[in-house]
């Protein structure tokens, strides 16, 4: 999803503006490339179980038969192929992430907004409840309701694991919002009667917009590995692959110690890739959204703001750009639909 | 704010923290529908490894232990009544074991891993990581990224590639357990040697990936101090490089010793996978093996002791925290 997410913005950005090339202004390292293709890797190997021929569930041969002769990482502890096995788990792993994802950013965004904005109380009680919250391990409350669903499958998974790991994008985005909310277009916005949820939305929310991207793309990763280690624990979802469940029967079977690397050293790496991945994606965005935080790269950044002056200059006759459209990307075709008709 | 009030203030959250993972503690598993002594009895049943007597007896010791005949608020009190007076109950599954004796066999095993891995593996993160930043250029560029490729990597999926690479193909160290078979543990000398000898690659594995957190995590505070205008200024007045480096590493060290404080307090939890990899037989493996076998007196009994050391952790943490610095206090009162 972050691939989509990305393009669509630079496709609504190359409609709505006259700049030549939105990608350049993003100024995007050789670091994001590399996590970006990382990602679509992992992405393309989840995908690609739909093209594979065989199935997950197919018993194709018996206990870790070594890769060869048709298959190319030979067959798990059921007979079953492990790289159909290992398709289909990239892509219930990816997503339960996804899902959770969007969950946990979904409700910690929202809280955060509401509370960093409308101060108070409100937000005394809603920083309170998210610091209980954070202040208990989630993996314990994930174990708990795991073993208290009767029979979890990848959807409830999911649900689970994203209402458990909101509060720190919830922290976050409280601080970044109330210092939003002492700006001048705030009182503008407040003093024409707009309404609460207009402001948050219109006036608030695109300022934290690159950080609930960077928020989300570690809240991907982190709910990918929770169901890892949750799934490894005994509580994956009832009869789907994933990359934790093939890892949990791996180990359940004495694959490492018997030597059939086929059959746990796929998953792991899938793992790894994913993780790192995802970090280094966020890494890189914050890089971007965040000039101050790229190092040794003087030339560069001297070439960007020469590039950007020339631009500046340029676009100067045409209209003023809007905060929230440089660098941020806006994220939302709404904005990019306003930012397209001034 | 003042300190008293800070500390007040700080009390009463995490009592209501305490509090709310309790009752969650308690709560969650009884949402299982239907009775949920019904429910491990059958599921007990279904295993074929206990006999009618046992159920029998397993049920009717769960219902009393828990009083479930009363009311739900009264089972809460007796629960909390047993919790507070240290009795975490009986295991279903190794019936009439008390849960504390089966703890008290996992514990040491798992603070003897994870205790000198955090330490060791403080120590040398945060000097990798403020040599990176002092340093810069590839070395700082290698270090980082190598660094960051250990600390993103899933610490169990390093286990597993260690346990492969150094003791099934190179045949360094033992795959899995704790001890050879036929040896009990003991404080003898002939027992600690061949402990040791099982202890490598677990330690090992969680050292690894600590370091490599420990690592990026202080080189970006030292790389933040750097730009600080104290160093500026120092540099303008002339002041020594050597000293400013020590300014800089003690303002970088403080969250660090934060990290460090937090890190012990999951102490018990921070290795539950490892120890399933290895076949080690601490916390994780007795939880690993109590969700198998829906031993629920056990798995609660391991998420509460989890969460009280994560709490007062957190909760001693924050409240040195408050007494060191006063801007934290004066933080804590915009920030709640």
């Amino acid at each position: 999803m972050s691939t989509p997410n990305v393009s669509s913005v630079a496709v609504a950005d190359e409609a709505a503006t006259p700049r030549s090339n939105p990608f350049r202004s993003l100024n995007l390292s050789a670091r994001f490339w590399v996590a970006l293709g990382l990602v679509v890797l992992v992405l393309v190997l989840g995908g690609a179980g739909y093209l594979y021929p065989t199935s997950p569930s197919e018993k194709v041969g018996s206990l870790y038969d070594a890769p060869g002769g048709g298959l190319v990482l030979g067959t798990d502890n059921f007979g079953h192929d492990v790289l159909a096995v290992l398709m289909a788990g990239t892509r219930t792993s990816l997503v339960i992430g996804l899902l959770a994802g969007v969950i946990a950013t979904t409700i910690g965004v929202t809280i955060g907004l509401v509370a960093g904005y409308v101060g108070g109380w409100v937000e005394e009680l809603l920083m309170g409840f998210t610091n209980v919250v954070l202040a208990i391990p989630s993996i314990i409350v994930l174990i708990l309701i795991s073993i208290s669903l009767p029979k979890s499958n990848m959807w409830s998974l999911a649900v689970v694991i994203g209402i458990t790991a909101w509060p720190w994008t919830a922290r976050a985005v409280r601080a970044q919002a109330s210092s939003v909310a002492t700006r001048e277009h705030i009182d503008v916005a407040r003093l024409s009667g707009a309404r609460l949820t207009g402001i948050l939305v219109r006036d608030v929310l695109p300022y934290i917009l690159s950080y609930a991207v960077m928020a989300f793309v570690l809240q991907v990763s982190g709910a990918i590995l929770a169901e890892a280690a949750l799934s490894m624990l005994g509580l994956g979802p009832a009869g789907a692959d994933s990359l934790g469940t093939q890892l949990h029967w791996a180990l359940a079977f004495q694959a490492v110690a018997s030597g059939a690397w086929w059959a746990f050293l796929p998953p792991t790496i899938v793992l790894t890739l994913v993780s790192f991945g995802f970090l280094l994606l966020q890494a890189s965005l914050d890089e971007v959204f965040n000039p101050r935080l790229r190092r040794g790269k003087r030339k560069q950044m001297k070439q960007t703001q020469a590039r950007r002056l020339a631009e500046a200059q340029a676009a100067a006759a045409a209209r003023p750009t809007t905060p929230a459209r440089t660098g941020v990307g806006a994220g939302s075709a709404r904005t990019a639909d306003r930012g397209g008709r001034p | 704010m003042k300190l008293g009030q800070y500390i007040a203030r700080k009390s009463l959250w995490y009592l209501v923290a305490l509090v709310a993972a309790v009752s969650l503690n308690f709560l969650l598993p009884r949402l299982v529908p239907g009775n949920p002594v019904d429910v491990i009895v059958s599921n007990l049943a279904r295993g074929g490894s206990v006999s009618g007597e046992q159920q029998k007896q397993i049920y009717e010791g769960f219902v009393q232990q828990f009083g479930l005949d009363a009311p739900l608020w009264q089972q809460f009190l007796t629960y909390l009544g047993k919790v507070f007076s240290g009795d975490l109950g009986t295991s279903f599954a190794s019936y009439p074991t008390s849960v504390n004796s089966l703890l008290g066999d996992a514990l040491p095993w798992s603070i003897a891993v994870q205790l000198p891995a955090i330490v060791i593996g403080w120590v040398l993160g945060n000097v990798v990581g403020a040599i990176a930043a002092f340093r810069g250029g590839n070395w700082d560029r290698s270090v980082f990224t190598s660094s960051l490729f250990l600390s993103a990597m899933p610490y169990y999926c390093l286990s597993i590639l260690l346990l492969y690479a150094l003791a099934v193909v190179a045949g360094v160290f033992p795959v899995g357990g704790a001890y050879s078979l036929g040896n009990s543990p003991s404080f003898s000398l002939g027992f600690l040697t061949d402990a040791l000898q099982y202890y490598w690659l677990p330690f090992l594995s969680l050292v690894i990936v600590f370091i490599g957190g420990q690592a990026v995590g202080m080189r970006s505070m030292a790389i933040y101090e750097l730009g600080g205008d104290y160093v500026n200024y120092g540099r303008a007045m002339g002041i020594g490089d050597n000293r400013i480096t020590r300014y800089i590493f003690r303002n970088a060290m403080l969250p660090q010793i934060t990290g460090l404080a937090l890190s012990i307090g999951t102490l018990v939890s921070g290795a539950l996978i490892t120890e399933l990899v290895f076949n080690y037989p601490g916390v994780g493996t007795l939880l690993f093996n109590a969700i198998s076998q829906n031993d629920y007196p056990v798995i609660q009994a391991i998420t509460l002791i989890i969460t009280l050391a994560v709490l007062a952790s957190n909760f001693l943490v924050e409240i040195v925290y408050g007494i060191v610095d006063p801007r934290i206090r004066a933080a804590a009162s915009g920030e709640k």
